[in-house]
């Protein structure tokens, strides 16, 4: 028998991220622009609507309307496939995150979670080790000798960091024992002293280093350095399928910073408040929803102030930072966490 | 029939179609992407088995990293070349008779299961869970785990030495 009451719940839960990731992707564009403009000393948009709050709808129009070109030469199934694939896995992680508290709702118990599974961790690195087909199709269908550079850049860049990241998961989980991204949360919302972060620093930074690595951002946006690829894995696409490959960006960020949130900062649990007590009402998960997002939001504008203050790395900076030394030290920071739990434990 | 057998056999059709299409491909590339839709039908297998951590982990090594290297050696081939020229004869003899020993090996293998008594058990067995497993091979099998753990090991550091043999 179907619980249709399920089915509802969950279609509105997964419409409603969805749509709350491609709206924060819009104007985090908008946000990246005036982050821009005030860290080199401009206005940024300030045309369309006030504070140029309707530039991203102006510029997705835009792309819509744009004429659409395919190359001749290039396979063109997958041509196509290679935008969609990196929307889809950008939209996937969302998928195992914990939004807020569960709620009461029409006498209904709510879990804001779509998915709560008991591999969330190993959920969110298989998503992100997808990640990399829709920038390796994309650049191989695009049958151009700088679009197949970039997209060779972006995989073995790709390949690269996720060892790191996974290595500093691992740390992750020895700590908390579980890898269900609710678990985790709950293990932290006690304080801000039971942050993982404050347990694994350089766990921390190590996966947020990847994290930047992954999303493709500066200074690791080797895939599209314009002065040496041209325009990088997505040269030949217009129209809204190079909007769709802009847009995976942003949505990665987002995603990476609340996935950031979720495992380091607590999710959704408010910093010196105690809400284990506040009961189940609605506005406390949509209080518990803010403080993620605000949390997320921070860590997309720390992403943002990255990239218009450090240069680019050459390749065998990125290399060399990624094999030299984030492996060797997400290495320690494994085996330091692994001799303190069983020392702890004696 | 339930979700599961609507399921099960979505993913049948889906791995059987996409191992065929992998093999009947000219553009390597195209089976390579085949083989990718091969890799989730089997893990979704796993999942409707509620072996999750099987498939999940399938998803990382295979689709994630195994198939990427794949990829990316053929991205540097040079595709454009649709005339491969035929192999000798004798090497398709040889082929056949090798695939053909090696059903002839999986039916023998197989010809003495009992399928009316074995019968999968689906959403049900938590031996697939992430904690049972973990027990299972750091309690019961740790030593074969161990050795084939050197065995990755060795396969690494003989990737490097051949990487520097220059």
């Amino acid at each position: 028998m179907i619980d249709w009451g399920i089915l509802l719940e969950k279609s509105i839960l997964i419409l409603a991220v969805v749509t709350i990731s491609l709206v924060i992707a819009m104007y985090a564009t908008w946000a990246e622009r005036k982050i821009a403009a005030v860290i080199q000393d401009r206005r940024g948009p300030n045309r369309a609507g006030p504070f140029g709050l309707l530039q991203p709808v102006a510029d997705g129009l835009k792309l819509f309307m744009k004429e659409e070109i395919i190359p001749n030469a290039s396979s063109k199934f997958l041509f196509i496939a290679g935008p969609a694939l990196a929307m889809i896995t950008a939209l996937m992680t969302s998928a195992v995150i914990p939004w807020g508290p569960s709620i009461n709702l029409f006498g209904r118990d709510i879990n804001l979670q779509i998915a709560d599974i008991n591999i969330g961790m190993l959920y969110v690195f298989g998503v992100v080790s997808l990640g990399v087909y829709g920038i390796m199709i994309g650049g191989w269908a695009s049958n151009n000798k700088f679009s197949l550079l970039a997209a060779i850049r972006g995989a073995s860049q790709m390949i690269s960091y996720e060892l790191a990241m996974g290595l500093a998961l691992i740390a992750l989980l020895m700590l908390t024992g579980s890898l269900r991204l609710s678990v985790i949360v709950s293990q932290q919302s006690e304080g801000m002293f039971n942050w993982n972060v404050m347990y694994q620093p350089l766990g921390f930074i190590i996966f947020f280093i990847c994290a930047l690595a992954e999303c493709n951002r500066t200074p690791f946006d080797l895939p599209e350095a314009e002065n040496e690829l041209n325009f990088g894995y997505h040269q030949e696409y217009s129209s809204m399928k190079l909007g769709f490959y802009l847009f995976a960006e942003y949505i990665n960020m987002f995603i990476s910073g609340v996935v950031m949130s979720t495992l380091f900062f607590g999710g959704y649990d408010i910093p010196f408040v105690n809400e284990a007590n506040w009961g189940n009402a609605w506005w406390v998960g949509l209080v518990g929803f803010g403080v993620l997002m605000t949390k997320a939001l921070f860590f997309v504008f720390v992403f943002m102030w990255i990239r218009w203050t450090i240069p680019r790395f050459r390749y065998d900076q990125l290399m060399n930072l990624g094999w030299k030394s984030l492996i060797p030290l997400s290495l320690l920071n494994m085996v330091i966490t692994a001799v303190v739990i069983l020392l702890l434990n004696k | 029939m339930g979700i599961t057998q609507i399921l099960f056999w979505i993913l049948s059709v889906m791995a059987l179609f996409s191992a065929l299409m992998v093999i009947t491909s000219k553009n390597p590339m195209h089976s390579v992407i085949w083989l990718i839709i091969v890799f989730f039908a089997i893990s979704g297998h796993y999942l409707l088995l509620n072996a999750q951590f099987l498939a999940i982990v399938n998803i990382i090594v295979y689709a994630g990293a195994i198939m990427v290297l794949f990829l990316y050696v053929l991205m540097l081939m040079d595709l454009k070349k649709e005339t491969e020229p035929a192999k000798n004869r004798w090497l398709k003899v040889a082929g056949a008779m090798a695939g053909g020993s090696l059903l002839l090996v999986l039916v023998a293998a197989l010809r003495k299961v009992d399928i009316e008594n074995g019968i999968a058990e689906t959403r049900t067995g938590d031996i697939g869970l992430i904690e049972n497993l973990g027990t299972a091979l750091f309690t019961e099998y740790v030593v074969p785990f161990e050795i084939s753990s050197i065995l990755f090991l060795s396969a690494m550091v003989g990737a490097v030495v051949i990487g520097k043999k220059e």
